[in-house]
């Protein structure tokens, strides 16, 4: 498949590197920067095309007359619009995706989007982020927090303590300990290398516990690895961009006490027009006694969300140090997620991940509903549905029976609405949703492949 | 340097390459000449020596590495050569030494076209053909047809596609996926040699020599299955058909990807590059059809044009056909046609030389110093197709062309230590580093005086200059091995 990515920001290059990998994607690139380009032509088989991403003549260059599909992530909105809509017009592209920062553009009927500007899907990064920090936050104890079947199931992971019940024993008494909640437990990771669970699999102190449930029973088998903090109340966050704007406003709707550190007085002053409850305080997020005067001893949740990610890092350190409970801190380098696994940060959350996990379902076969990335990027979870045709490898067969690549588990079934928590000889139907995750990522293609109908790409 | 995966990668290559002796074979099973043999021991020898450094590591894989790109491309040049030669030491008929061999191997790969033959229409048929073969390969690159058609090398194909095409800027694909842009080059260059074929056969060639010498003609090599080079046919028709087919091989080639893919023939004439080629071939061809009249060479108008304008084209692309001996020509000409051949044709192009582009660039370059004199405030960006050219490719053309000098001026030096005197020395490096072909003095019709040093300096510089001297020089410089 002709893909167009205009923009070489984080997510376009995370894009390429991802599909530039895949056979069938033929990725040109077009950004301004041309130092920046010519570096990711190096790293990777692709085209690069410099100009302005919505110029007529530089689309033009790039292919855009049978490119299959454009995906306008450049750092502003009316460009990736003005392209999208060069495309639609000059070009006849069959698919435009757009990134879309503002929100102003969604108070809009959708027809706006789609005739009006030109745009088959929007993506917004923040939304996303967003979401899932909110999740983060309302879930204390977990690491991470996916939603799959429209947030019916989710993926939680969540470290094991010692005060939990399960930890120390083995995992098939679970079922005794919760005599009526189903759940399945797809992967620990302990010191950093994954363990195939089965039922004689000990939990031990530090693992991180991959589980799916029904989202109504995550709390149940999240306090079993641990014991469950005390709900929170208090939030802190720092930084008021984009995601720290948004994330305040959902806080405070949901009736949290939220306290929001911007060092931009007029930013400040921006959002604070618009925020209803919270409190917006200028200053510096790692000033320590503007921290203690916030009493931040009696924080429950203290979230670093600056676009600076060192910042981020030793803001959120401090925090721990002064007494927050729980600490979070955005991490965009993935080099710095790693390191930070050891510190006292409870939380490091990469956004870079959760953006390309809701764009790259756009470019797959239509049988994948959700593809989400673990473990920073090494594995994914992913949902899939079962489609019946004559040439199904999955419906109409027992679990045992199809051909999963190693370290692929298949976590939970949607089907009409019931959530089921599949067993060795449970039976995949037509349009079920599956929901899988595969330990490691090379064997996403193999697993996607199961599930494709024809061998079309999109 | 990954030393299991480079030994992969040139015993794939070299398996390739040993595909390359099987329609020689047939065609000296179907004479019965005695060189069935030959191809036969040599395909099995590349056969062999393919598969022994290709299966021990067939399942390695990484990714390829800078160094290891370069190293790949001048190894698998320098095997090339080396086993390319083998079919010449191992016939009987011509019998040739093994520098000669290397030489004539070398000559046809880098579509050079100097040769140390004579007596070509006595040799076998199927040493000929083999002969035109190795430019046809040597001139779009055999590695560029590897990468054509084996995907497995992925982002490691565009390293070594880089370092095996000419020009200064590199970076322009034409299509996102390497390979595809690789299959569309050879699709292209295999075109347009069919194409050339036919029209030969039409003109009154036979089968044979046709498709010989539209091998050497795309690839814009100059080897000929005959002495006489393209004035054995002696027939006007014949010269135009080749004129027009060196000037279209000396055209950048992703230009004709455009014309086919847009159905247009337009950006031909908005080309820079093109324009330029253009003008240095019409200027030459002024002065020398009007020196040629001046001093009465031919006997009439319409023969001067004929040969003069051959002779300009066929050394000015640096292809080295010749229809009437242009080094007995009288004064600057010969000379002037030598320094032409270092302008060469268009930078994707199967031609030598230093490229148009280049010579573009260095010559706007030297125009902006004088503009700066007058405007000493002035914002000069140099551009070209209306685009301004980035600095990193300016100063990498500033390098390329110092290093060029100082190449053919020591290498010059160098053949004079062995033996040539001044105008044969620096001749035959002018025609061998520009993969020109014929020079001047006793290199005029072949390379048979040459001493046997000389002839492995010659062979130095024709594989210098077909991979543009970075490429190799690289590997010389001891800062490449070390870790």
């Amino acid at each position: 498949m002709k893909i167009i990515i205009l923009g070489a920001g984080q997510v376009g290059t995370s894009i390429t590197e991802i599909l530039s990998r895949e056979a069938g994607g033929d990725i040109t690139l077009v950004d301004i920067d041309e130092a920046r380009l010519s570096l990711l032509q190096n790293r990777f088989d692709i085209r690069t095309v410099h100009g302005h991403a919505s110029h007529p003549d530089v689309l033009r260059e790039a292919g855009c007359d049978d490119a299959e599909l454009i995906l306008a992530v450049t750092n502003s909105d009316e460009t990736n619009i003005v392209a999208c809509r060069t495309a639609d017009f000059l070009f006849n592209t069959p698919k435009k995706i757009a990134r879309l920062r503002s929100t102003q553009y969604f108070t809009e009927d959708t027809d706006f989007i789609k005739e009006g500007l030109g745009i088959d899907h929007i993506i917004s990064p923040e939304q996303i982020v967003t979401t899932e920090l909110l999740r983060l936050i309302e879930r204390p104890g977990a690491l991470q927090v996916l939603d799959f079947a429209g947030g019916r199931i989710q993926l939680v992971a969540i470290k094991a303590y010692d005060d939990g019940p399960l930890v120390g024993h083995h995992l098939r008494e679970l079922k005794d300990h919760l005599s009526n909640i189903e759940t399945r437990v797809v992967a620990i990771y302990r010191q950093g290398e994954a363990i195939m669970p089965d039922g004689e699999t000990v939990i031990e102190v530090n693992d991180e516990v991959f589980f799916i449930a029904a989202t109504e029973h995550i709390r149940a088998v999240m306090s079993e690895m641990r014991k469950l903090d005390k709900p929170v109340h208090a939030i802190m966050l720092a930084g008021a961009g984009n995601i720290g704007f948004r994330l305040a406003e959902a806080l405070e709707q949901k009736n949290y006490t939220v306290k929001l550190i911007e060092q931009d007085p007029e930013r400040a002053e921006e959002v604070s027009k618009h925020l209803k409850r919270t409190i917006v305080l200028v200053g510096d997020s790692a000033d320590e006694e503007l921290l203690k005067m916030e009493n931040i001893d009696r924080m429950d949740v203290f979230c670093a969300i600056t676009n600076d990610d060192e910042a981020n890092i030793l803001s959120a350190m401090l925090a721990k140090q002064l007494g927050a409970r729980r600490v979070m801190s955005i991490v965009n380098r993935t080099a710095y997620a790693d390191l930070i696994e050891r510190t006292m940060i409870d939380i490091a959350y990469s956004p870079k991940q959760a953006t390309i996990g809701s764009v790259l379902p756009k470019f797959r076969t239509g049988a994948l509903e959700a593809v989400h990335s673990l473990r920073l990027g090494t594995a994914e979870a992913i949902e899939a549905i079962a489609l019946d045709d004559k040439s199904s490898k999955v419906v109409g067969r027992r679990i045992e029976e199809i051909p999963l690549p190693k370290g692929t588990i298949i976590g939970a079934i949607l089907r009409n609405d019931d959530v089921i928590i599949p067993h060795h000889d449970t039976v995949i139907l037509d349009k079920d949703h599956v929901i899988l995750f595969v330990q490691e990522k090379k064997h996403i293609n193999e697993v996607v492949g199961l599930f494709q109908v024809s061998a079309f790409f999109i | 340097m990954q030393s299991r995966l480079i030994f992969k990668v040139l015993g794939f290559l070299i398996i390739i390459f040993s595909v390359s002796m099987l329609p020689p074979l047939l065609i000296g099973w179907y004479d019965s000449d005695g060189t069935l043999q030959v191809f036969m021991q040599s395909w099995g020898v590349l056969l062999v020596l393919g598969v022994v450094m290709w299966f021990p590591n067939r399942s390695k894989s990484a990714d390829l590495r800078i160094r290891d790109g370069f190293l790949i491309v001048v190894l698998f040049w320098l095997v090339l050569a080396l086993s390319g030669a083998l079919p010449f030491i191992l016939a009987e008929h011509p019998d040739m030494s093994i520098v000669d061999a290397v030489f004539e191997s070398m000559s046809g790969l880098t579509t050079t076209g100097a040769t140390v033959l004579t007596g070509l229409d006595q040799l076998p048929r199927s040493i000929l053909y083999y002969r035109q073969q190795l430019q046809w390969l040597g001139g779009m690159g055999i590695i560029v047809l590897a990468v054509a058609i084996a995907p497995v090398l992925g982002v490691g194909g565009m390293q070594l596609f880089r370092a095996e095409t000419p020009g200064p800027m590199k970076n322009n694909k034409l299509t996102p996926r390497i390979t595809e842009t690789a299959k569309a080059l050879w699709l292209i260059y295999f075109g347009l040699t069919v194409l050339c074929a036919v029209l030969y056969f039409a003109a009154g060639m036979n089968l044979f020599d046709a498709i010989g010498h539209s091998f050497s003609t795309l690839a814009i090599g100059g080897f000929s299955t005959h002495d006489a080079s393209i004035a054995y046919f002696n027939s006007a028709l014949i010269d135009s058909i080749v004129m027009l087919f060196m000037l279209v091989a000396g055209v950048n080639f992703s230009l004709h990807y455009l014309a086919i893919h847009r159905r247009s023939l337009r950006h031909y004439i908005s080309d820079s590059e093109v324009k330029a080629y253009l003008l240095i071939l019409s200027a030459l061809s002024v002065i020398t059809i009007s020196l040629l009249i001046r001093d009465d060479i031919f006997p009439d108008i319409s023969s001067t044009i004929r040969y003069g304008l051959f002779q300009v084209i066929s050394i000015a692309t640096t292809t080295g056909f010749t229809t009437s001996s242009f080094s007995y020509w009288p004064g600057l000409l010969p000379v002037l046609l030598i320094i032409g051949s270092f302008v060469g044709g268009c930078a994707g192009s199967t031609a030598g030389g230093m490229k148009v582009i280049r010579v573009e660039l260095l010559l706007r370059q030297g125009r902006r110093e004088i503009d700066r004199l007058l405007h000493p405030n002035a914002v000069l960006p140099i551009k070209l197709n209306k685009r301004p050219v980035p600095d990193s490719v300016i100063n990498a053309v500033w390098g390329f062309f110092a290093l060029y000098v100082i190449s053919f001026v020591s290498l010059g030096l160098l053949m004079m230590m062995s033996g040539s005197d001044i105008v044969t020395a620096f001749s035959a490096t002018a025609a061998c580093l520009n993969n020109l072909g014929p020079g001047l003095g006793e290199v005029a019709d072949n390379y048979r005086s040459v001493s046997d040093s000389g002839k492995w300096i010659l062979s130095f510089a024709m594989l210098l200059g077909r991979l543009e001297l970075f490429s190799l020089l690289v590997v010389l410089t001891p800062a490449f091995w070390k870790r």
